[in-house]
């Protein structure tokens, strides 16, 4: 499959999509924005899900896709932006270094098409794309872990990384156990969230560990 | 002879239309807050207006506050010329060269900036700070972008790429998109919209475009406000050419074909007017200080547009 026919090019968009969500991600200071931008996320992944489903004549990436639309795009935000209203102003939004960490986010990017292309030489265009993008998803979500203090940012950065995976995944035709694999990043995330939910959310500052840091 | 007639078509319609887009975007927007807005003819009047009164000169203003209006709208005017509107193939289109137009912006950009600065006004030296401040993130956001896409259409010259273009020679590529946004932001930012600047207000402390010709009067405010308004015409037209050429007159087409090609164009122009209007009036302006990173952002883009490019072509 090359530039010029349908099911690359559509492929390829919604990657492109997917990449620019988690660069919008990073872009966000107000906790509010980073639970959109992530919902963003959810239903292109999902949408790139059900086309991938329709290229590859593979019903198990149907429900994949929709479980991906559902959980991610909807549910996933509605409960997080519930709990974000009920927070003080000042409390939804974070100081972090936006300029620096995009910077970073698309040296990374760089570094990540260079090595996805040249070690996925002789396979179809569609999946060497495919990969790269989800190298890039993968990196950036470990940007956003890595620049930001709050336990929700952190989780955020934790859900784009499972996005990369599940992109790279979805884009591999044939790949067995896809909806199990699927469900169960999605568990490992809701059960993070969870956990930061059960303490309050403001109270997650990981900056309170600093002092419990050896040296 | 077609090229000509095409030309000179196209350089009344950009003049005339040029204000009535700032009207027309200023009359959507006044609906959309519930206004009932002045007639889209009222810039046209404002100028007629100007135009008769002669412009009163601070005392130690040098010759540069006399000469810059009308360096600024040559520039302008002419890039507004170069970039192809109703029809492909106009007589200037040889010199439609994409990094020629960016260089036009520039000179305008130049002689504004130092007509701010000569009156020895305060304001206008702090808004052409600005502006020189805000100036490299944009071109090179500018420079890159357009650079991506003249690898996509094989070329610089603004006409081939349009006419490329509307022919779908380029598919559905992801690029295009980072480079519409990228492209998108710095015409936001070139044209003193909403959240860059906000083009509707005279003294607020965080203006760029209003503070540099808060000195001009008369005659000389009338060729700024001129040059404001073919520069949002030739941003558009820009953007239409490039992203959405359809309904473009091809080269060496008939008379009929050009009537369809500058309806086309009117309505496409109407339309992109009013989806600025709504989006300035959906929007907050932004602190000046987040400028920067509002451009830096577009840069980025325009980057990972370039880097996806040479991937894909690489690919392909």
């Amino acid at each position: 499959m090359v530039f010029g026919q349908l099911p690359y090019d559509v492929a390829h968009l919604l990657g492109g999509l997917m990449l620019l969500c988690a660069f919008a991600l990073l872009a966000q200071r107000r906790l509010e924005a980073v639970v959109k931008a992530l919902a963003a996320q959810g239903v292109v992944l999902g949408l790139a899900a059900l086309w991938q489903g329709w290229v590859q004549a593979a019903p198990q990436l149907y429900l994949t896709g929709l479980i991906a639309i559902a959980a991610k795009g909807v549910l996933i935000p509605l409960v997080l932006g519930r709990m974000l209203r009920a927070l003080p102003p000042g409390a939804r939004q974070e100081d972090a270094p936006v300029a620096p960490s995009l910077l970073l986010a698309l040296v990374l990017v760089g570094l990540a098409l260079l090595v996805a292309l040249p070690i996925t030489a002789g396979s179809r265009a569609l999946l060497r794309m495919d990969l790269a993008i989800a190298l890039s998803l993968l990196l950036l979500g470990l940007v956003m872990m890595g620049t930001r203090r709050l336990a929700l940012s952190q989780v955020a950065g934790l859900m784009a990384v499972e996005n990369g995976v599940l992109l790279a995944a979805i884009g591999v035709a044939g790949m067995p156990f896809l909806v199990e694999i699927s469900t169960a990043g999605l568990v490992l995330t809701v059960g993070l969230l969870a956990g930061v939910l059960a303490r309050g959310i403001q109270g997650h500052d990981t900056g309170l560990l600093d002092r419990h840091r050896g040296g | 002879m077609s090229a000509l007639l095409t030309q000179a078509l196209h350089a009344a319609l950009v003049v005339l239309l040029a204000p009535l887009l700032l009207g027309w975007v200023r009359w959507v927007k006044a609906r959309l807050l519930g206004r009932r807005g002045a007639s889209p003819l009222q810039p046209w009047r404002d100028l007629r207006k100007l135009l008769r009164k002669r412009p009163l000169v601070a005392e130690h203003a040098t010759v540069l506050t006399r000469a810059t209006p009308y360096a600024a709208l040559a520039a302008t005017l002419l890039a507004a010329l170069l970039v192809p509107g109703l029809a492909a193939g106009m007589a200037l289109a040889p010199l439609a060269d994409l990094l020629f137009l960016v260089a036009l912006f520039a000179v305008a950009r130049v002689a504004l900036a130092l007509a701010g600065w000569d009156a020895g006004n305060g304001f206008g030296a702090m808004g052409a700070g600005r502006e020189m401040a805000f100036a490299p993130f944009a071109e090179s956001a500018l420079l890159v972008a357009l650079l991506s896409l003249a690898l996509l259409a094989g070329g610089t010259n603004l006409d081939a790429m349009a006419s490329l273009f509307r022919e779908g020679g380029q598919g559905l590529r992801v690029s295009l998109l980072f480079a519409l946004l990228a492209l998108l932001a710095v015409a936001i930012a070139e044209n003193a919209r909403i959240p860059v600047d906000n083009p509707a207000t005279h003294l607020e402390l965080t203006m760029v475009h209003e503070a540099m010709i808060l000195e001009a009067s008369g005659r000389h405010l009338a060729l700024w406000e001129m040059g404001a308004a073919l520069k949002l015409l030739a941003w558009m037209a820009l953007l239409l050419a490039i992203f959405l050429p359809a309904g473009m007159a091809p080269a060496g087409a008939g008379p009929l074909a050009w009537g369809w090609g500058a309806l086309a164009w009117v309505a496409k122009l109407a339309l992109l007017g009013a989806a600025l209007a709504v989006f300035e009036s959906a929007i907050a302006k932004m602190r000046v200080f987040r400028v920067p990173e509002f451009l830096g952002g577009a840069l980025l883009l325009a980057l990972l547009a370039a880097a996806l490019l040479f991937v894909s072509t690489g690919l392909a």
